[in-house]
């Protein structure tokens, strides 16, 4: 009986639920369009104007050097640089986005090059900023290779090998295999991403269930009923178990047909430099992600579900409600940062654990151990989440706020 | 049947400290009677009317409805009541069928049964012609006969109106009065609440007039006639809540 009970109020709920537009748009179509389409939109546009920065020569105001024409004839002729007119104050050319670098030169630079004698010349940029940061690289590239070169004529003018001052080559190959590097690339912003979704999936439909119940009234029709109050929390609770789970399936069927169609286009540059097809997942990652994914569903469905309970109506319920947002959000950007590694103590961390997890599945990587002790907790917590929403909807004081 | 015992609610108020709304109350009512909880705003009719559903706990006292205890056996009290409020709202985006069908099922009726009850609700509720319409496209009137087919959808033995005419016009307030009798000529056990003296008058065969969560007078209207010696219930009614002169002895 009490399953049976369970199963009409889920089936209700559903039905109420794909009738409400804002459910759906929720559950659907913010996680198969709105948000792929935005990764794409935000990435094309990236990748043309970072390609399109590079592409160009860049300005480089030349300060002094009339003493040294043939380095400044070299800029010249350089195709990756644009010599324009260095005005009195460079720096504020520099500031004002006039020219990416100024390259200032010490007098006789040219000379004390050629008599061996120490000389700097001075790259003056803009921190920070991306057009200059290319500015610099190819001026960077430009000094040096005149650098290897004067030093090479020094040795050859002395008779002397030009391994003496490079005794040996380096080399940089990838070892990883692809889908490693695009666990990596991608393994922390996918669960954040899914996390994120997952969670403002199950937000409506919790609120809706709960405290819209209670503003539009039929929270009492409902409670008239002889259905035992955990039978209703149940059935409510799977309701948005399922929106979670649907707009946690739709992100990542969407995702893995944007990373994998279109990764190089959402990496752009990132991905183009490194020539290969940068972005490879492990299908059975995907899975993974899919699977320790759904404690996580579970434990927010009934949180959400117990928070939005206690308010008196929908406006109430969101203010409750949105701050939680940030609260999964911190957790879910520690999992991307830089050395953050899953260990025993870290898989007791909700969600932050799920995304140390993910990324490592995403590569390919399988701890076991961990990888059941984040389940099991996770699971944990859900189940002492949705004991809170069941007793809280035993309280008339919750039921009948005033 | 419905037997309540010095039925006590109290609620805990931060700023107003402790409140009584149901205070002390005692009353029964038979089978094929409807009792009318007559009081003001805020007297305690819904607090009482809610305990008696077992929406609320009592704080002290007890109450049987319909021979078990609100207190210690809600579930089975539920399946024996229809609860029809002005709080008790419809689902909008359900149709009225879908409505009406989910509280069967909720009241645990099999299907055939199911069927059976919405066929005869419709006859005789007239539902027919907006039956596969969605609830928030109902009209006021229709919405209210769609609440009594959903709280009779399991043939209760008690029925609860806490204030159902509240916000109706004339046609579909009298259609309500209409239906709450033919209740009682059913045989079923009736409690009704208002703060309509009126529809007091012309509904109740029991009428108890209810005032800072107790009773301050309970008689048929005959028997309140007598008592106070006024003719008019609202007159009855002033003079039993205490706020003009005591009534003269009889």
């Amino acid at each position: 009986m009490f399953w049976s009970n369970v199963w009409t109020v889920y089936l209700k709920e559903l039905r109420d639920s794909l009738r409400d537009r804002r459910a759906v748009i929720s559950m659907f179509v913010v996680p198969t369009l709105v948000m792929p389409l935005l990764l794409v939109v935000v990435g094309t546009i990236t990748a043309k104007v970072v390609r399109q920065a590079q592409s160009e020569a860049s300005a480089v105001a030349l300060v002094g050097g009339e003493d040294s024409p043939g380095v400044v004839a070299a800029l010249r002729a350089d195709p990756r640089l644009r010599v324009v007119t260095a005005e009195a104050d460079f720096r504020r050319m520099v500031a004002e986005k006039r020219a990416r670098v100024a390259v200032e030169f010490p007098a006789g630079f040219e000379a004390a090059v050629a008599a061996g004698e120490p000389a700097t010349v001075t790259l003056h940029h803009y921190e920070g900023e991306m057009k200059s940061g290319f500015g610099v690289g190819e001026l960077e590239r430009f000094f040096r290779e005149l650098r290897e070169r004067t030093v090479a004529e020094r040795l050859a003018r002395r008779g002397l090998p030009p391994e003496l001052v490079r005794p040996f080559a380096i080399e940089r190959r990838n070892a990883a295999p692809l889908e490693k590097v695009g666990g990596n690339l991608v393994g922390g912003i996918v669960p954040y991403v899914i996390i994120l979704l997952c969670f403002t999936g199950a937000m409506y439909p919790a609120i809706d269930l709960t405290a819209g119940e209670k503003e539009r009234g039929t929270m009492e029709t409902l409670l008239c009923s002889p259905v035992d109050r955990t039978a209703l929390v149940v059935g409510k609770f799977l309701t948005v178990l399922t929106a979670s789970l649907a707009t946690m399936a739709c992100t990542l069927g969407s995702m893995t047909v944007c990373i994998l169609g279109g990764g190089a286009l959402l990496l752009g540059p990132a991905a183009g430099a490194r020539g290969a097809p940068a972005l490879a997942l492990d299908p059975l990652g995907i899975v993974g992600v899919f699977v320790m994914v759904l404690p996580v569903a579970v434990l927010f469905a009934a949180v959400l579900l117990a928070v939005a309970l206690f308010a008196k109506n929908h406006k109430e319920a969101q203010t409750y409600v949105s701050p939680l947002v940030a609260v999964i959000v911190l957790p879910a950007m520690m999992g991307m940062l830089p050395g953050v590694e899953l260990n025993a103590k870290l898989a007791l961390v909700p969600i932050l654990n799920l995304t140390l997890a993910c990324k490592e599945m995403l590569s390919g990587v399988w701890h076991w151990p961990q990888l059941t002790l984040i389940f099991v907790s996770t699971a944990v917590y859900a189940a002492a989440a949705l004991g809170v929403a069941v007793a809280l909807f035993k309280r008339e004081s919750v039921l009948f706020r005033a | 049947m419905i037997a309540a015992r010095a039925l006590t609610k109290v609620f805990h108020d931060r700023k107003r400290g402790e409140i009584r709304a149901v205070d002390g109350l005692s009353f029964d009512v038979a089978p094929g009677r409807i009792y009318g909880l007559l009081g003001a705003n805020g007297a305690g009719k819904t607090t009482a009317l809610r305990l008696l559903a077992t929406l609320l706990r009592p704080t002290t006292g007890s109450a049987t409805v319909a021979g078990f205890d609100v207190a210690t056996q809600p579930q089975q009290v539920r399946a024996r009541v229809g609860f029809l409020a002005a709080s008790t709202a419809l689902y909008g985006r359900l149709t009225v069928r879908e409505m009406i069908r989910y509280f069967g099922r909720l009241h645990g009726l099999a299907e055939p049964v199911l069927a059976l009850r919405l066929a005869q609700l419709a006859d005789e509720l007239e539902l027919h012609e907006f039956l596969d319409r969605r609830c928030d496209k109902l009209s006021t009137g229709m919405k209210q006969r769609t609440s009594i087919a959903r709280t009779l959808i399991h043939d209760p033995e008690v029925m609860i109106f806490d204030e159902p005419t509240l916000g109706l016009d004339v046609m579909a307030a009298r259609a309500v009065v209409r239906f709450v009798r033919g209740c009682r000529d059913r045989g079923k056990t009736v409690i009704y609440s208002t703060h309509v003296m009126a529809e007091a008058q012309k509904v109740c065969d029991t009428i108890g007039i209810i005032h800072r969560g107790g009773l301050a007078a309970e008689g048929s209207l005959a028997e309140l006639q007598a008592r106070y010696g006024e003719t008019e219930l609202e007159e009855i009614f002033v003079r039993a809540v205490g706020l003009e002169a005591e009534p003269r002895a009889m």
